[in-house]
């Protein structure tokens, strides 16, 4: 089977990520990049998928600058059989990524896209919804389980309220959660065949899509910070604290 | 112009706090573009779902009723609620950052070529609005462009709409669905039953983390702590990954978000990613026995302790203040 896996490349989830002085974007100067963590989860998920089925391709995909190599040669390091970077110097909203990622889709002919369900620098929770209605695809999000039989498959989502499972034909969209697997290291050896591995570069201009921004960030500000309180010496002290003078209880 | 449709998202015909949030954010983005707010109920049947949600001071309620919308799948629902909106000129969809929310609106959007905001915090005189990124670290004003915006709020950034006396008018509409589209199957939903408040209701929420140690602890060291206080419970996500409990109850930047009266943080350290899911909460406690925990540099009272003592030391000062 062959599963596309889209991957962004975000700040690494440790770092202190602070506006830049102009408000235009985040100040970047000892920031460590890595793949969105819920992508190599999606990563990881399509490299057991291939594993169990004993065949199949694992491509890669990324809408992003020339930097974003690092990131996919770390999945191709993971095990990854190749992977795309569609070069755009310029940002993406989450609604023209999906066009970009919907229409490699409908040249590659996976037959799963298994793709994060947030970055974890945008926050967005988007794209990969976004994909699924415009290939006209079902989608499962937040994934804590993926079952496989022929060409159906069935999805264990975490949702509010407990877990729901649903259903469908292939091809399908899949959203990873946190639940669904633990992504492995990439190995040394794996480190040293990803380096053969092809990597094919296109332009983002010659998809013919729409890129035009309709969500546009106006500004960027750092949130007032909360004040830290005081510690209190016992148990009686603070019962009395939330009880005489926050009134909380 | 400028007319909102609020999804009123409802689990067996009864509506969460965070739907009737969903009304009030509609009515206020309503009032600055112009326009009215109304609300939309999907599902097999309506009727009563609908008549409940019409008291919650909106123009108008939709019911869009269909068998294939007797449960929450993505196609059909977006299929059913892109229709509406073409049907309506409604400016913008509106809905709670819910999982239901988070899954079906980037969907809908897609279908509509609209853009979409995320978690919304605040909603601006022009037209723009504020939603926090990287774990609540920066708050951005966005623009949305052209004639059809979908937005998800942020539960703990408005205030929930409360029922009047009048009810609006309710309007039946039969959705336009291509059969030959949907090709999503219910298989069941394996509910996770609990006699405690919603996370994302409670007035008071006590949470524990990989501290804890056991799933064991969580029951006879936190429960009975969390129920002398009649709180909800919530969980970090190391606690949720280990098993302890189970993972609707994670709060963080990828779980749910929470703004209670009162958070008590009991065996957290308070990574950035917990604190993005509860540090708007008015009153923060942390209990910890590692007093540098970056959980206290949020805490309005921290307490540097043994969570295995501290913590039944303090469902028993509860329980005294009570008698
Ligand atoms: C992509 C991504 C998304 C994430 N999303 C979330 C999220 O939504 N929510 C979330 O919570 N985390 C999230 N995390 C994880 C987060 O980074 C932390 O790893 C997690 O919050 C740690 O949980 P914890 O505080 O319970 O565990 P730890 O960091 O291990 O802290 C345990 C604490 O318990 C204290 N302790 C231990 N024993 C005792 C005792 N006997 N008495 C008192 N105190 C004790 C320790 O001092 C310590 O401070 C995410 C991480 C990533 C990478
Ligand atoms: N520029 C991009 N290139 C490749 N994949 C992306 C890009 N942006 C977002 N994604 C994918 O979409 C998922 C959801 O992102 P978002 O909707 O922005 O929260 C991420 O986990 C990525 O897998």
């Amino acid at each position: 089977m062959k599963i596309l896996v889209p991957v962004k490349r975000v700040p690494d989830p440790a770092t202190t990520i602070r506006v830049a002085p102009d408000g235009a974007g985040i100040a970047t100067d000892n920031v460590k990049w890595v793949i969105n963590p819920f992508d190599e989860i999606a990563i990881e998920e399509a490299l057991r998928i291939k594993e169990k089925q004993g065949q199949g391709e694992v491509v890669l995909i990324a809408v992003g600058q020339q930097s974003w190599q690092e990131q996919l040669r770390t999945g191709l390091a993971m095990g990854a059989d190749r992977a795309i970077l569609v070069r755009s110097d310029a940002p993406l909203d989450p609604l023209a990524i999906a066009r970009v990622i919907a229409k490699v889709a409908e040249n590659e002919k996976p037959e799963l896209i298994i793709i994060g369900k947030q970055a974890i620098d945008d926050d967005s929770n988007q794209v990969g919804q976004m994909i699924a209605e415009m290939l006209g695809w079902p989608q499962a999000t937040f994934a804590s389980k993926i079952e496989l039989n022929g060409d159906r498959c069935s999805v264990v989502r975490e949702v509010d309220g407990g877990l729901a499972t649903v259903a469908f034909p292939l091809p399908a969209v899949v959203t990873t959660d946190l639940r669904l697997n633990e992504p492995r290291y990439a190995s040394l050896p794996g480190i040293m065949k990803a380096r053969k591995k092809p990597l094919n570069e296109i332009a983002v201009d010659s998809l013919g899509v729409d890129l035009t921004p309709k969500l546009k960030i106006k500004v960027l500000k750092t949130p007032e910070k909360r004040q830290a309180g005081r510690k209190l010496g016992s148990v009686q002290e603070l019962v009395a604290a939330l009880h005489n003078e926050a009134k909380v209880i | 112009m400028g007319d909102v449709l609020v999804f009123a998202e409802h689990t067996h015909g009864h509506f969460p706090k965070t739907t009737l949030i969903a009304i009030q954010a509609g009515r206020e983005m309503a009032a600055k573009r112009g326009g009215v707010c109304c609300a939309v109920v999907l599902g097999a049947s309506c009727d009563g779902p609908a008549a409940e949600i019409a008291r919650y001071g909106v123009n108008k309620v939709f019911a869009l009723e269909d068998p294939r919308l007797e449960h929450h799948l993505a196609d059909a629902s977006a299929q059913a609620l892109a229709g509406l909106i073409k049907g309506t000129g409604a400016e913008t969809l509106l809905a709670t950052a819910t999982a239901m929310g988070k899954d079906l609106m980037p969907r809908v959007a897609a279908r509509l070529n609209a853009p979409m905001a995320s978690d919304i915090v605040a909603i601006n005189d022009d037209g723009t609005v504020i939603r926090p990124m990287y774990a609540g670290n920066v708050l951005a004003t966005v623009e949305l462009d052209g004639p059809v915006r979908i937005v998800t709020v942020r539960g703990t950034a408005f205030d929930a709409a409360t029922a009047g006396n009048e009810a609006a008018a309710i309007e039946k509409v039969k959705p336009e669905l291509d059969p030959a589209s949907l090709k999503m199957e219910f298989v069941n939903f394996n509910e996770i039953k609990s006699d405690r408040p919603q996370l994302t209701e409670a007035r008071i929420v006590v949470s524990g983390g990989r501290g804890l140690k056991s799933g064991e602890n969580f029951k006879t060291v936190l429960e009975p702590l969390v129920d002398e206080l009649g709180a909800a419970m919530g969980a970090s996500r190391a606690a949720v990954d280990a098993g302890f409990v189970p993972n609707d109850l994670q709060v963080g930047q990828t779980g749910k978000v929470v703004a209670p009266q009162l958070y008590v943080a009991v065996g957290i350290s308070g990574a950035i990613q917990h604190l993005a899911g509860m540090k708007d909460s008015k009153t923060i406690v942390a209990i910890n026995k590692d007093e540098e925990a970056p959980i206290f540099s949020v805490a309005d009272f921290g307490l540097v302790a043994d969570l295995f003592k501290a913590v039944p030391e303090m469902t028993e000062e509860v329980r005294k203040l009570k008698h």
